[in-house]
């Protein structure tokens, strides 16, 4: 593989996979909100 | 009234659903095709920037509209539109986000259940021994209808969503979300990673999995002042985020105001793109460079990516011997089955959100429905495949339709509801700030991106040289929507096929302009229908005092 076409593979998918990984953990780490939230999988706990 | 209330089970799986409603046949099959024909690994500097210009900022405008909708108890976009504006005809600007849907699930779940035949055709050993001209011809077979197999899994694909969709949100769509979503991600790695450690040599491979890599990725940096490039970028990016249809501002309408949207917009669009860049790049093209060569693959994707998919790949799948065949031909078509249906489940929820707030239906009376008019108007996108009714569909609702849509959807966010409100909007209950620019860029840069592409379509130069049209003079291409309009390339090659005497080509031709002309006159009756309903159900909130 010529340098150029691995630096552009390597830098847009480091680029792409880091900042859907940083979105989707910022999503899982985020606390729920308080009752009543628009998600009905926690609404039993919450009672 | 027989309503059930409708909500999503949890926010994972509301992002999962979002993603795989964006995440289609498309990521893997159109896409790098569409970087290959653009400039390779240059292709990627405009496709970014289009996806941070128009991508993002159209995700969250449909995600606040739906969600500001959805407040206000709608969850189609005829209401959702008419609730943004006090002038009356925006409700059937919005008929555009149910039309849209039941014509692209009417050739999309026909599209779909070939995944499903695929994977049985590979477990039951169909394509073992045959020869690439066998595969290939197999799939002319299909499609021509030689036998009843095409209607059947049709049928059954239909049946599965439509049972899905019955079931609700967080019952039918989010757990096929959640259980789809992540095996398609490890179908993807394992086939990429079979792509890429293709050595030459074995198994029959005429390249190693890095011919193809770098056959994909060496940039041609002399395309990126070309607007072609920029038109097929941008293009590429709306259609993979499944923007302009009216599902997302439905699947978001059940979003309570404080709650995030703005990160789930992100994380659901990003995780779109990784499928599309990491995934969808790393497997078609470099399995077929290293079997067929570069030469060859250019050849073949010309016609776009749908062959490469299904006439060539189970063949290449073959050389790898029979368990790997197996495994490697039910992850590709798996993983192609779970784009399809987590999309095409997206585009049953706008036509069942619409009438159980307007006419009190059921969810099942919803879904059920939905499933027969995608049955009567796929009919003959299945029984004329070859006559052109497919194309036409995807051309008209799959394509045209969500850029008009897209326009007058961000013209009636910026413009007309306001940018300020906008802003508040999108940020309300927000886990993430979004930036006060996004406000310029979503009055100003978004829209004219959009009008590019769309005038981009609707003026598209001959050979789609752009360049040589500013300075040779402007002449329409056939596939320009003024052209396609007077069926231009149709009539030529029929006046080209009586010039040579060829009467049968004629004729048949002549048929297929019969058909294509059918075809666009029942999505125009789909269209009327789709409005007319919009109009009962007005004039039904006024009858019963609960307009807006």
């Amino acid at each position: 593989m010529s340098s150029i076409a691995l630096f552009m593979m390597i830098s847009t998918v480091s680029v792409v996979t880091i900042v859907t990984g940083y979105f989707f953990w910022k999503v899982l780490k985020t606390p729920p909100r308080e009752e009543p939230d628009s998600f009905s999988e926690n609404d039993e706990e919450k009672r | 009234m027989a309503q059930q209330k409708e909500a999503w089970g949890s926010r994972i799986g509301l992002i999962l659903a979002m993603a795989g409603n964006a995440v289609g046949l498309g990521n893997f099959l159109r896409f790098p095709v569409q970087a290959i024909q653009n400039g390779g690994g240059a292709f990627i500097i405009p496709y970014i920037v289009c996806f941070l210009l128009m991508g993002i900022p159209l995700l969250w405008v449909e995600w606040a509209s739906g969600r500001f909708g959805g407040i206000r108890g709608h969850h189609s976009t005829p209401f959702i539109l008419d609730s943004m504006d006090k002038r009356k005809f925006w409700k059937y600007i919005g008929v555009f986000g149910i039309f849209t849907n039941l014509a692209v699930a009417a050739y999309y779940c026909y599209l779909e259940s070939w995944t499903l035949s695929w994977a049985w055709h590979t477990v039951t050993r169909t394509f073992a021994g045959q020869s690439q001209d066998q595969v290939a011809g197999f799939f002319g077979d299909y499609v021509g209808l030689n036998s009843a197999e095409p209607i059947i899994f049709w049928i059954i694909c239909l049946l599965l969503n439509t049972w899905i969709l019955s079931k609700g949100l967080s019952g039918g769509v989010e757990k096929v979300a959640k259980i789809g979503m992540p095996l398609l991600i490890v179908f993807g790695i394992f086939l990429a990673v079979m792509a890429v450690s293709l050595k030459a040599g074995e198994h029959g491979a005429i390249n190693g999995g890095e011919v193809g890599l770098n056959f994909l990725w060496t940039p041609d940096f002399s395309t990126i002042w070309n607007p072609k490039v920029w038109l097929a970028a941008a293009g590429q990016i709306f259609f993979t985020l499944s923007v302009g249809m009216g599902s997302i501002q439905c699947y978001a309408s059940y979003v309570r105001k404080k709650d995030d949207i703005a990160l789930n917009a992100m994380s659901a669009g990003w995780m779109n793109e990784f499928v599309e860049v990491v995934l969808g790049a790393a497997i078609i093209i470099p399995i077929s460079v290293g079997y067929l060569g570069v030469d060859r693959v250019i050849e073949m994707t010309k016609s776009g990516g749908l062959g490469l998919g299904f006439k060539t790949l189970p063949f290449l799948f073959e050389q790898w011997g029979t368990v790997l065949a197996i495994i490697c031909g039910v992850f590709w078509f798996g993983l192609l089955f779970f784009a399809g249906i987590t999309s095409s489940l997206a585009m049953g929820t706008p036509w069942m959100g619409f009438m159980t707030d307007e006419f009190g239906w059921s969810r099942q009376k919803g879904a059920w429905s939905f499933g027969a008019i995608v049955l009567i108007l796929g009919l003959p996108t299945v029984l004329f495949f070859n006559q052109g009714v497919f194309d036409e569909y995807d051309y008209w609702a799959g394509t045209v339709s969500l850029v008009v849509f897209a326009l007058a959807e961000i013209i009636l966010f910026a413009w007309v509801f306001g940018m300020k409100r906008g802003m508040n909007e999108i940020n309300a209950g927000g886990d993430i700030k979004v930036p006060n620019y996004f406000g310029f860029i979503i009055k100003w840069v978004t829209p004219i991106l959009l009008l590019g592409v769309f005038l981009g379509a609707l003026i598209t130069p001959v050979g789609n040289d752009w360049l040589g049209a500013f300075q040779n003079g402007w002449h329409l291409d056939n596939g320009s929507i003024i052209k396609q309009i007077t069926n231009s390339g149709l009539k030529e090659q029929i006046a080209a096929a009586q010039t040579a005497g060829d009467q049968t080509l004629a004729d048949t031709l002549m048929e297929k302009k019969l058909y294509i002309n059918g075809s666009r006159l029942l999505l125009l009756a789909v269209f009327g229908g789709v409005a007319y309903l919009v109009f009962i159900a007005y004039r039904k909130r006024i009858k019963e005092g609960r307009f807006v």
